[in-house]
């Protein structure tokens, strides 16, 4: 198999495949969460839920308070910058929204891409602040379970491959291409079936928690 | 004959994973940010301690059964069931080093209720056996005596015959169609007796009829701190009962924290039903006498004071700017402590904690947090509406050497009541 | 055609001048990258060579790399080096037909045994030996016995290096590259749809100054001319850098010359001299025409998906395959989430009243 035609089955197939894959199990592990079902809550409530959980899950991307952040400040560093880099990445580099242009049919602006780059090297270097301390921190080394591990170098890959192909390092560029949509490839794969499904259900945790604390009158 | 088993257990866990359950295990990063909210992890440095890992078992539960994946892997034989062992050990980090104060959920930034989760597991590991004794034993007496202490009605009646004598205030018993239906904690009671005569004098004065139900009177729920709903259904049922045979409008929790959350919150669900009268803390009908102008006070006191939030009664009630605001019509060096409102830290020993015999070494331990931020604010005075947390913060207090008064709100402004003339 | 004048010599009675084939030199070692000093080896090379033999199979092709090397552009260097090489066989330009010209290759390669160089351009079919023959003779018959003795191979155009447009799917003949079928040679790829003819003369210059092939990358190309990929040499480059796109070839982004990537532009995969060298004597070059890069020196050129699409679009149709996904997960996840209920109602049925008598183990209690 040369480059060529590396490149053109991780296009191809590859991406197909690892895209059916990833909307199927995304899909099961939704239906699974929402069909669970929860009972009505029958308390005479102070405020509409509803209000109160649409707002959580905006206010939670920000820290509770100044001390909360002070306590986790190397965690808020790191995961914002780990997770505002990501975005950048993904959302906001040309050949990216083309891509999901083509899926979606719509696209939007992007960033000059030494902008994006920078992310990439921010989002990089947080990955592996976030990885030091998960190997030395006691409490997150405690919690780590092989799977954080799995993760963690599955969401690195994609960012390290294609910042060597923007800079065409070490290996042909045509080859890092197709390594680079491989390794994307790998982490949609992943995705439904490890913890990574966050990106998806913070969304309804944070608005299961901000309905039912705002229906007690609490803005969680 | 006791049907605790692990089956048993697990059986109980399986009804209680529900769709925010699923949603919060789906979320979860192993971050470790709900360490930092944790006064038992803070305080003790155990990461064993971390809110997220007290609830293990029940995530590889939920994985095993509610998740395709999980059901494969189990399949196949590559996960680790629940076992008895393992809930007997978990047992320790659920009860000992919890107090569902829910400070946890409020710091978790995929927003994980883990607090709610933690109040579940304890259902299964209640359902197993593996419920501490203390918690045990005070729940046999609620269900047997009809309160955690094993008060009985013959104390009570003892403590209002006192009262009336010596201030002539009558408390009445089993009076139909008041406003208020009282209930007491057992902890007032025994501890507290002034607060049952700050009620009298309060409603005297604002004109409220109130009574209190010599079939209920009791309103802590220790089902609700085991963690077993039938048994905290059967305890609320109780007053629930009472209120409806008495017709009264309003009932009015004491100045505890989780008898606030049994009946108020988790009542109604409990009993799969809306009530026909209203719960309320009696704090929040203190602020609304204030509003209505029927709490008349005088006197002010000038000594510094600061407030220690009741976890269940503001975070995780929502009654946050009431004790505040009758604080302020008394108090004029009044400050906040760090952290205060909701997030404000735990005593350290709520969500069943207080019953528990072994906690005791880290629920003192866990004081440490609240001494801290005492420490930076050197008060006078320290209010609070809890009677479980008036009880630790005095004993950590006395055990740290610190002379610091504990005082609940309500009796604080039944002592600056204007005097009937 | 067997003269044996030098090489030096036959370019002198074409009438290029001493400061003109230097110049050649000059600019051959800088395009392939060499140092100044080589210069002069060069020359001298060049000079003293004997021109090689050379046999030129032509299998499935258009042709095209031939009118590119031939007719790109009036008399130049390039044009006459190869000229003058001894061209012993190659059936568009050869005048010989017939047994004639299969007699001219027999002849050469006896001649020549284990040092003509061989010129292939088009692909080899391996389906049916009969969907292309010359003389009666399949391609594969034919490649494999002119290359037993061939000194080298050179690989012209994309057909013969990688298959190129008989190649692409469903791929009919079972067109196969040069270096599929032999192993044992020396081969360069001089890919291209067609090939920049001063490429083809740079090898042959290098071959005749060294007596070896030049330094090749991982698909068998000179370094020397494919080194760089066409958007990193690209005068719009700056715009890309910038997000300045044309979406489409009429609009602002077109008339200003903007970076072409999202119609379909492949210069970022695609390993050629294009952007630098240019074409037709340096004039321009497909991007600099208004047209993206169709990325014609890379393997699999014709299956990269739309010429228009975007290179990081997939080459299938993604909206069916998530439409797919959708309908497939959405019907599994219903049923794994009632199967959920179904489990969760036993549970809820089986449940029996938990009773204070039941909070501790019967050992315990």
């Amino acid at each position: 198999m040369n480059s060529a035609e590396f490149l053109l089955w991780v296009r191809g197939p590859g991406l197909n495949i690892a895209l059916v894959i990833f909307t199927i199990g995304m899909l099961i592990r939704l239906l699974e969460i929402f069909m669970l079902g929860r009972k009505q809550n029958l308390a005479e409530l102070r405020a509409n839920g509803v209000s109160a959980g649409l707002r959580t899950i905006f206010t939670r991307s920000t820290p509770a308070d100044k001390n909360s952040m002070r306590r986790s400040m190397f965690t808020f560093v790191a995961g914002y910058g780990f997770h505002i880099g990501l975005f950048v990445v993904i959302f906001l580099l040309t050949p990216h929204i083309q891509l999901i242009q083509s899926l979606l049919g719509f696209g939007w602006p992007a960033l000059p891409t030494p902008v994006v780059d920078l992310f990439t090297v921010i989002a990089l270097i947080s990955l592996m602040a976030l990885l030091w301390r998960r190997l030395t921190h006691p409490v997150v080394r405690y919690l780590s379970t092989p799977q954080d591990y799995l993760v963690w170098a599955a969401t690195f890959l994609p960012l390290l491959t294609g910042y060597m192909s923007y800079h065409h390092l070490w290996f042909p560029y045509s080859w890092l291409l197709g390594v680079h949509i491989l390794s994307v490839e790998f982490l949609l794969i992943l995705f439904p079936f490890t913890k990574l499904t966050h990106a998806f259900t913070l969304f309804i945790s944070r608005w299961y928690t901000g309905m039912m604390a705002g229906e007690k009158g609490v803005a969680s | 004959m006791s049907k605790a088993t692990l089956d048993r257990g697990v059986q109980i866990l399986k009804e209680h994973i529900d769709a925010p359950t699923a949603a919060y295990f789906s979320s979860c990063v192993n971050c470790g940010m709900c360490a930092d909210a944790c006064l038992f992890y803070t305080e003790t440095g155990d990461p064993a301690y971390t809110p997220i890992n007290k609830l293990e078992p029940m995530r590889r539960l939920w994985e095993q059964e509610y998740t395709l994946v999980g059901r494969i892997k189990k399949l196949v034989g590559l996960s680790k069931p629940v076992t008895d062992e393992e809930l007997g050990e978990w047992s320790d980090l659920v009860y000992h080093a919890c107090s569902m104060c829910g400070r946890c959920s409020m710091v978790c930034p995929v927003g994980n209720d883990i607090s709610y989760m933690i109040r579940n597991i304890r259902e299964g590991i209640s359902a197993a056996g593996y419920a501490p004794e203390g918690l045990v034993g005070a729940t046999t007496r609620a269900v047997e005596i009809g309160s955690p202490m094993g008060i009985t009605m013959h104390a009570l009646n003892t403590q209002a015959r006192n009262i009336k004598e010596s201030s002539g205030l009558e408390i009445p018993f089993d009076r139909e169609g008041v406003d208020y239906l009282v209930l007491l904690s057992s902890m007032e009671v025994i501890n507290f007796p002034e607060y049952l005569e700050a009620i009298a004098r309060i409603f005297k004065q604002a004109g409220k009829s109130w009574t209190i139900s010599s079939e209920a009177f009791e309103a802590t729920n220790s089902g609700i701190q085991i963690g077993a709903s039938d048994i905290a259904r059967e305890l609320v049922s109780r007053v629930v009962e009472a209120a409806e045979k008495l017709k009264v409008e309003t009932v009015v929790s004491p100045e505890c924290g989780h008898a606030y959350t049994a009946i108020r919150w988790d009542g109604p669900n409990l009993m799969g039903r809306r009530f026909s009268f209203k719960v309320k803390h009696i704090i929040e009908v203190l602020d609304e006498l204030r509003e209505q102008r029927l709490l008349k006070v005088e006197g002010i006191e000038d000594s510094c004071m600061t407030f220690h939030d009741p976890c269940q009664l503001v975070r995780k009630g929502g009654v946050i700017e009431q004790p505040r605001n009758l604080l302020k019509m008394v108090a004029t060096n009044f400050v906040e402590m760090d952290d205060s409102g909701v997030m404000n830290w735990c005593c350290g020993a709520g969500g069943g904690v207080s019953a528990i015999e072994e906690a005791e070494e880290i629920r003192l331990k866990a004081f440490n947090r609240k001494k801290s931020q005492l420490d930076k604010l050197q008060v006078d005075t320290l209010v609070t509406a809890c009677a479980n947390c008036r009880i630790q913060l005095e004993e950590g207090l006395e055990v740290n050497e610190m002379d610091i008064p504990v005082v609940g709100l309500t009796e604080m402004l039944a002592d600056h009541l204007v005097e009937d003339k | 055609m067997s003269n044996n004048k030098p090489l030096g010599q036959a370019l002198r009675e074409q009438g290029v001048s001493r400061r003109g084939f230097l110049k050649f030199c000059a600019t051959t070692a800088s395009l392939m990258a060499l140092p100044p000093s080589m210069v002069p080896a060069i020359a001298k090379a060049l000079e003293s060579a004997r021109r090689p033999s050379v046999i030129w199979l032509s299998f499935q092709e258009c042709t095209g790399c031939t009118e590119s090397l031939t007719r790109s552009h009036a008399p130049t260097l390039e044009g006459l080096i190869f000229d003058n090489i001894s061209l012993d066989y190659h059936h568009t330009l050869q005048a010989a037909s017939g047994d004639a010209a299969e007699a001219a290759r027999e002849a050469a390669m006896e001649e020549n045994k284990g040092n003509y160089l061989l010129v292939v351009d088009g692909s080899i079919p391996l389906g049916n030996p009969g969907y292309s023959t010359i003389a009666g003779i399949s391609n594969l018959e034919m490649l494999k016995e002119v290359a037993e003795h061939a000194a080298a191979i050179i690989a012209v155009g994309t057909c013969a290096a990688y298959g190129g447009l008989p190649h692409a799917n469903p791929n009919p003949t079972g067109a196969v590259s040069v270096e599929e079928i032999i192993k044992d040679k020396p081969i360069v790829n001089v890919p291209g749809c067609p090939p920049i003819p001063v490429v083809i003369t740079g090898v042959l210059a290098h071959f005749l100054t060294f007596g070896k092939l030049p330094e090749l990358d991982h698909l068998g190309r000179p370094l020397a001319f494919y080194g760089n990929n066409i958007h990193d040499r690209c005068y719009r480059r700056p715009f890309y850098d910038k997000g300045l796109f044309a979406n489409t070839f009429d609009d602002e982004g077109a008339r200003k010359g903007w970076c072409l990537f999202k119609l379909g532009c492949k210069g970022p995969v695609t390993y050629n001299a294009c952007a630098t060298i240019k074409w037709n004597d340096g004039t321009s070059f497909p991007i600099e025409a208004g047209h993206g890069c169709l990325g014609c020196s890379e393997p699999n050129f014709w299956d990269m998906g739309g010429f228009y699409n975007a290179l990081s679009e997939s080459t299938m149709n993604l909206s069916r395959t998530a439409a797919v996904g959708i309908a497939v997960g959405a019907a599994a996840g219903t049923a794994s989430g009632l199967l959920n209920r179904r489990k969760k109602s036993k549970a809820e049925a089986a449940h029996e009243t938990v009773s204070v008598k039941d909070l501790q183990r019967e050992d315990k209690s």
